[in-house]
């Protein structure tokens, strides 16, 4: 009976290879020995591993109530794949300065690109959204995971569905599709790992023994659902042939350009803000040892943001064929989503109330609260490029960018860090972190950079617009494109810098995680704080 | 189109009237039910669930 699950995984790598021999393209070929690859190797560690005579494993970390092993992984992976992304982030920020960079075929921008965006979208957001939901979940319900080793399964699944698409993007398989890049093969294999991470996460909600449903629970699970919906719509395509990559979607023209911006702006509504404000709900009270301000006003924001979000897509297609109404919906639904949004900021923030002076001694605290305050800024500036008239200038330049950074490297990124810091010692079981120094250090390197990061993209993207629009008494246009990719030089320099520092930034929090699961702790005190005893007490 | 039904019409005249009004009123319901009298006791209890499991103070 024990050889039936070794036996099915060797069946399965034998059917990759063979898929692998007769694939129509290299791409393909190179996925499917991988495949087979995985499958024989687990099949020789499923037979190696298995213990017939049943003795008693030795005690681990996990036998308390708390499932939190693929917590530890995920931690793990979340840094490791946070400092890889901003690596690629900071190497594609030189190359548009500098295009001699662009290593051709497989090294250039245009396969980088999509390397940067899934590398810190879904590979470090997602795991850290992973790895935050299991752990909330568990400690809010007051029940273990459910579904056993399913949870391991959720784990390394979607490790694999990041190396396929990162390898990918680096071989040139992509079906084109802004943050949907993967083509039909890998977009299956995420589907398949993200029904078991909803039953994972649904069934230990089922089984909890808290009758209330904590609200981070809610941003999670929504989270969950809403990216499965847009996932398998926007990925509905029928493949060209059954051992190849390439496939084509079955929409097409404006349709197709509004499944798509449905998709992209609900990724980021449901996975950069819904499973992120999970995040925020748990980790901020946490932190500062007090309950949410109004948990009534948490209800409201979840309510709202379901609500309205799902509508805000259509203004990334303003001025094209989609018609003026829905062009007009995007807009008037976007900017709706200011007040939930700020509403929520204010919730995050005056959880504080009465404890402010915690963010003199507490660098991890602090990192939370400027999460909080970038999604304040991000969604207030967000709704106003949203206005017809504003996006008019600001659409297709580098202002988006720099909005898409003030949210994603301020918001996404410094509440990440923030559950980071707060999850590796208790994960770990360790008297505190190695170094509160050293998380003021990242604290400062990363807001500094993104401070430069968004304020060298404002103003290349309003040149940009500026330049684009400008024309003559004739009625000609004064510059050309490239006068205006010209212009852009010094403002690329400031975001390649501004992207270093978030990087120097990212080693730190590596090296710091590092040291704190060895078991070392210096105890330091962060700098800029006041601390009792030593002068002071002297003193007195 | 011509005399053939516009599925395109149909549904659009849908979303802008009976399905507009039906999630107004469902969001509106909800908020209503939010601040219904006598639930701060209930939402104070539920804002301390991070803390009823988990209590270790490091």
């Amino acid at each position: 009976m024990e050889l039936i699950k070794p036996g099915l995984l060797f069946l399965a790598a034998v059917v990759a290879a063979i898929a692998s021999g007769l694939a129509h393209d290299t791409q393909f070929a190179v996925h499917m020995a991988l495949f087979a690859a995985i499958g024989l190797g687990l099949a020789i560690w499923t037979i190696t591993s298995s213990d017939p005579t049943g003795r008693p494993k030795p005690a681990g970390l996990d036998d308390g109530i708390y499932m939190d092993g693929p917590i530890r992984y995920g931690v793990i992976a979340t840094v490791f794949w946070g400092v890889v992304g901003f690596l690629v982030g900071v190497i594609i920020a030189a190359q548009l300065a500098f295009p001699d960079l662009n290593l051709e075929p497989v090294l250039n921008f245009s396969r980088l690109r999509p390397l940067h965006t899934s590398a810190v979208i879904f590979a470090f957001g997602g795991n850290a959204l992973i790895a935050t939901s299991f752990y909330i979940v568990q400690r809010t319900t007051a029940a273990r995971l459910f579904g056993g080793g399913l949870a391991w399964f959720v784990f390394w699944g979607y490790q694999l569905f990041i190396v396929l698409a990162a390898t990918g993007y680096l071989m040139g398989v992509t079906q084109s599709k802004e943050y949907a890049e993967p083509e039909w093969y890998i977009d299956i294999w995420l589907t398949i790992v993200w029904v078991c991470y909803l039953v994972v996460f649904l069934g230990t909600i089922v089984k909890r023994k808290e009758p209330h449903i904590y609200v981070a629970n809610w941003f999670f699970l929504a989270f969950i659902v809403t990216i499965a919906m847009l996932h398998v719509v926007n990925n509905l395509a029928v493949p060209v042939s059954f051992l190849g990559s390439k496939s084509y979607p079955i929409f097409s023209g404006v349709q197709d350009a509004l499944v798509q911006w449905w998709y992209g702006h609900n990724a980021v509504g449901f996975f950069l803000t819904a499973g992120f404000l999970g995040m925020m709900y748990y980790f901020i009270p946490k932190q500062v040892e007090r309950p949410v301000y109004s948990y009534r006003l948490s209800i409201v924001h979840f309510w709202s943001l379901i609500f309205m979000y799902i509508w805000a897509g259509p203004h990334h297609l303003h001025y094209t064929a989609l018609p003026d109404w829905a062009q007009t919906l995007g807009m008037v639904f976007s900017i709706m989503l200011w007040m939930p949004s700020w509403g929520g900021m204010i919730n995050g923030l005056m959880t504080l109330s009465g404890a402010w002076d915690k963010l003199r001694t507490d660098p991890v605290l602090r990192m939370l609260v400027i999460a909080v305050a970038f999604y304040g800024m991000a969604t207030f500036e967000g709704p106003m490029m949203s206005i017809k008239a504003v996006n008019s200038l600001s659409h297709y330049t580098d202002w988006t960018i720099g909005h898409v950074h003030s949210g994603a490297l301020g918001w996404n990124g410094m509440i990440t860090f923030g559950a980071i810091y707060y999850l590796t010692p208790r994960l770990w079981k360790t008297n505190g972190l190695y170094s509160l120094r050293l998380v003021n250090w990242h604290f400062w390197l990363a807001t500094i950079g993104i401070v430069l990061y968004a304020a060298a993209m404002w103003v290349a993207g309003i040149t940009q617009g500026l330049m684009w629009r400008e024309y003559n008494a004739e009625g000609y246009l004064v510059y050309s494109f490239v006068e205006t990719v010209a212009a852009m030089f010094p403002f690329y320099l400031i975001r390649t810098l501004g992207g270093l520092l978030y990087l120097t930034g990212g080693l730190l929090m590596a090296y710091n995680v590092w040291r704190t699961i060895r078991g070392e702790n210096t105890q330091t005190v962060p700098v800029g704080t006041v601390q009792r005893g030593g002068l002071l007490a002297a003193a007195e | 189109m011509g005399d053939t039904p516009n599925l395109y019409e149909a549904l659009r005249h849908f979303a802008d009237s009976w399905a507009l009004a039906a999630l107004t009123l469902i969001f509106a319901a909800i908020l209503v039910w939010v601040f219904r009298p006598g639930s701060r006791k209930s939402y104070r209890d539920q804002a301390d669930i991070p803390f009823k499991y988990d209590r270790e103070n490091r």
